[in-house]
């Protein structure tokens, strides 16, 4: 039963990692399709953010004038990891239900489509890494050894996201209002995780509420690294692993299991 | 090779679950409200029920069937796509299923970076892309347009690209559904080509198609699908001759269906005479004296029509018309050319034209038919009132079906 259990999962991520260049084909599909056919193309990917980052700075900074040194720049930070959590879990929600004749008519392990989603993204991240490092050092904030630990934070984000849109694919092909349930979730999710304040502006009687939120613990720990210049809760981050392991787990396992009716239900 | 067979089926079974029909998709609101609504027996459907069969390496399965007989969902489960409810499935070595065209296609990408990113989705490497990418760009024939967006193609031409790379990824299983007749003429006998090169390089193929001649030019064994079951296996000929039978006698049925509505206005319309005789009614028969609207060739077929007169007459001559779908008259005849005596007929009658041999073409044939005097003038005079069509398993053309046959001697030219 147990040996069951992990050749399955096992052999969910075997094929991921098989279909690697599948997955890498997609991924650029959906990133250079995004912009295909637009002026300025693949510079959207660069001047979405930009333009991002000046609207929230004209209107926190410039308008609400909240006094806090380098409040736009800290909001940047915490704001590019949540656009790639949140847009992962929007997109991936209809990954399968989308995925038209790719699910219906070819035959290749259907993990690949949220898997692309969750690639697209973070790649999406990472492009605007160089934007934000850019201003970090306009702000006066250097890159320090402590950007280093980017690596295993993002590490163990993108397997949440990816446990997480497994979920949601899969619950989308048999619930179709997985998705808009989902856009209402995030809205509020969004504002429980400390992106657009600091932790100290949250009263001790709520912190329990950051503290629950494994979203709200990236936040935190990409500010460390990026804002505060320091290390990350290790602890904290050692919890997350763990948690994040145990959803892959239930993850796969439930996608696995309701895989085979995928192409019958779209 | 090895003397497994390459598909194994044995006990198939596969049902849907019939939900389009009621409530569209399951929502989180439904499940919450009603989580343990039993799902009833009735709300499934059995497409495939308990089918059994093989094929050996290197052999070519046609299967064969109606609209909705469960050809495509075989397929589906060939290919993995589906899981058997039932039964087991197996199918031996890599399996390429011809089944969509350019799946994944992007319409803004170019055609060249669709074929890298068609071949990922059929499992191709990207190196093995590349090799055999020259090969794929000459057999789409699209010269330059392999750098257009796929957008601007035609559907022909998207068609033979997804067709250009599927072919390429060497399969050992080549699972093709109804795609043989891509692309404009040129590029059907390229395809045709490398169907025969599969067959001739010993690949196994699993074929679903309408078109008989294709089933009768490669495959070697034949599935005739009717509900989910096998009706026929065996051998291409014969399977296909019992499953034509049985498409004649469903169109039939479904022909005098309609006919019988049709008639019935049709003896008002294209219509004349001075109604000094009527003709009531007309049935086409066969040589048991049941009505039918196909036929094969060469069957017996009768005609049969109710008249009536309103006082007797002396000169009274029936004649019927044969027209095929071009309107040519393909025969015409009535008792007065036939030497027939109708005598004093009785005011209220049926007549009856008795045809040994309906040696016709294949086609769909309407009758035409008559009441009128010896001279011409028309009592009634009923045109296309009722057709039928003719079925034959053999491809010859023209008008009629002269009885015939071959012989081929030798000759000695004298010294």
């Amino acid at each position: 039963m147990i040996q069951n259990r992990t050749s399955v999962i096992w052999r969910h991520l075997e094929e991921l990692y098989r279909h690697r260049s599948l997955i890498a084909a997609l991924t650029g599909r959906e990133m250079k399709g995004r912009y295909r056919g637009s002026i300025l193309g693949f510079f959207w990917t660069f001047l979405n953010p930009l333009l991002l980052l000046l609207v929230y700075a004209l209107v926190f900074s410039v308008y609400f004038r909240v006094k806090m040194e380098n409040y736009a720049v800290f909001m940047f930070t915490g704001l590019l990891p949540w656009i790639f959590f949140s847009q992962s879990l929007n997109e991936g929600a209809g990954a399968i239900s989308d995925g038209g004749s790719l699910v219906t008519k070819v035959l290749f392990p259907q993990q690949v489509l949220p898997a692309v989603k969750v690639a697209a993204n973070f790649a999406n991240y990472l492009l605007s890494l160089p934007i934000l490092i850019g201003f970090l050092w306009y702000s006066g904030i250097p890159l320090t050894i402590y950007a280093l630990a980017f690596v295993p934070v993002a590490l163990v984000h993108i397997v949440f996201t990816y446990a997480l849109v497994l979920l949601l694919a899969a619950a989308n092909v048999f619930m179709r209002d997985t998705r808009q349930i989902l856009a209402n979730i995030l809205t509020l999710w969004f504002f429980l995780c400390p992106v657009l304040y600091p932790l100290k502006q949250v009263p001790p009687a709520f912190r329990f509420l950051v503290k629950l939120n494994p979203a709200a613990a990236f936040t935190l720990a990409y500010h460390d690294i990026f804002f505060w210049c320091r290390w990350p809760d290790w602890r904290m981050l050692g919890l997350l692993a763990l948690l994040s392991l145990v959803m892959l787990v239930v993850a796969i396992k439930i996608f696995e299991h309701y895989k085979e009716y995928f192409a019958e239900k779209i | 090779m090895s003397s497994e067979p390459v598909i194994e089926v044995k006990e198939l079974v596969k049902s849907f679950r019939r939900q389009m029909l009621k409530s569209d998709y399951t929502t989180w609101k439904t499940l919450l409200l009603k989580p343990f609504s039993r799902r009833r027996r009735e709300d499934y459907v059995t497409v495939l029920n308990g089918l059994s069969f093989q094929v050996p390496a290197g052999r070519t399965l046609a299967v064969i069937g109606q609209n909705g007989s469960g050809k495509s969902t075989l397929l589906k489960i060939l290919a993995g796509i589906y899981k058997p409810d039932a039964g087991e499935v197996l199918v031996r070595g890599r399996v390429a299923s011809l089944i969509e065209l350019g799946a994944g296609f992007h319409p803004e990408f170019t055609g060249r970076e669709n074929v890298y990113l068609n071949g990922a989705i059929l499992g191709l490497s990207k190196k093995e892309i590349a090799e055999r990418f020259e090969y794929i760009h000459s057999f789409s024939g699209l010269g330059e347009y392999i750098d257009a967006p796929v957008r601007t193609y035609s559907s022909g031409m998207y068609v033979r690209l997804g067709f250009s790379v599927a072919v390429n990824v060497d399969p050992d299983v080549l699972l093709v559904d109804e795609v043989l007749a891509v692309g404009d003429e040129a590029f059907a006998h390229k395809c045709e080509d490398k169907l025969n090169q599969f067959r001739a390089s010993g690949k196994t193929i699993c074929l679903v198609t309408h078109d008989m001649g294709a089933v009768e030019k490669y495959a070697d064994d034949v599935i005739w699908l009717d509900g989910g079951r096998i009706a026929a296996q065996g051998e291409a000929k014969r399977v296909i001759d019992a499953y034509r039978q049985k498409v004649a006698r469903d169109e039939d049925q479904i022909r005098r269906r309609e006919g019988k509505q049709e008639k019935a206005e049709k003896l008002e319309q294209k219509r004349w005479g001075d109604g000094e005789a009527t003709i009531t009614d007309v049935r086409v028969l066969d040589a048991q004296g049941r009505e039918r609207a196909v036929f094969e060739t060469g069957e017996a077929l009768t005609v049969e029509m109710d008249y009536q007169l309103k006082e007797p007459l002396d000169d009274l001559v029936f004649g019927i018309g044969i027209n095929n779908a071009h309107g040519v008259v393909c025969y015409g005849t009535n008792t007065h050319i036939d030497r027939v005596e109708l005598g004093q007929a009785p005011l209220k009658g049926t007549v009856s034209v008795f045809m040994e041999r309906l040696d016709l073409v294949q086609g769909t044939y309407t009758l035409d038919v008559a009441a009128h005097a010896k001279d011409g003038r028309a009592y009634d005079y009923i045109t296309q009132v009722t057709s039928f069509a003719v079925r034959s398993s053999v491809g010859d053309t023209g008008v009629f079906r002269p009885p015939h046959h071959w012989r081929l001697t030798a000759r000695e030219d004298s010294p």
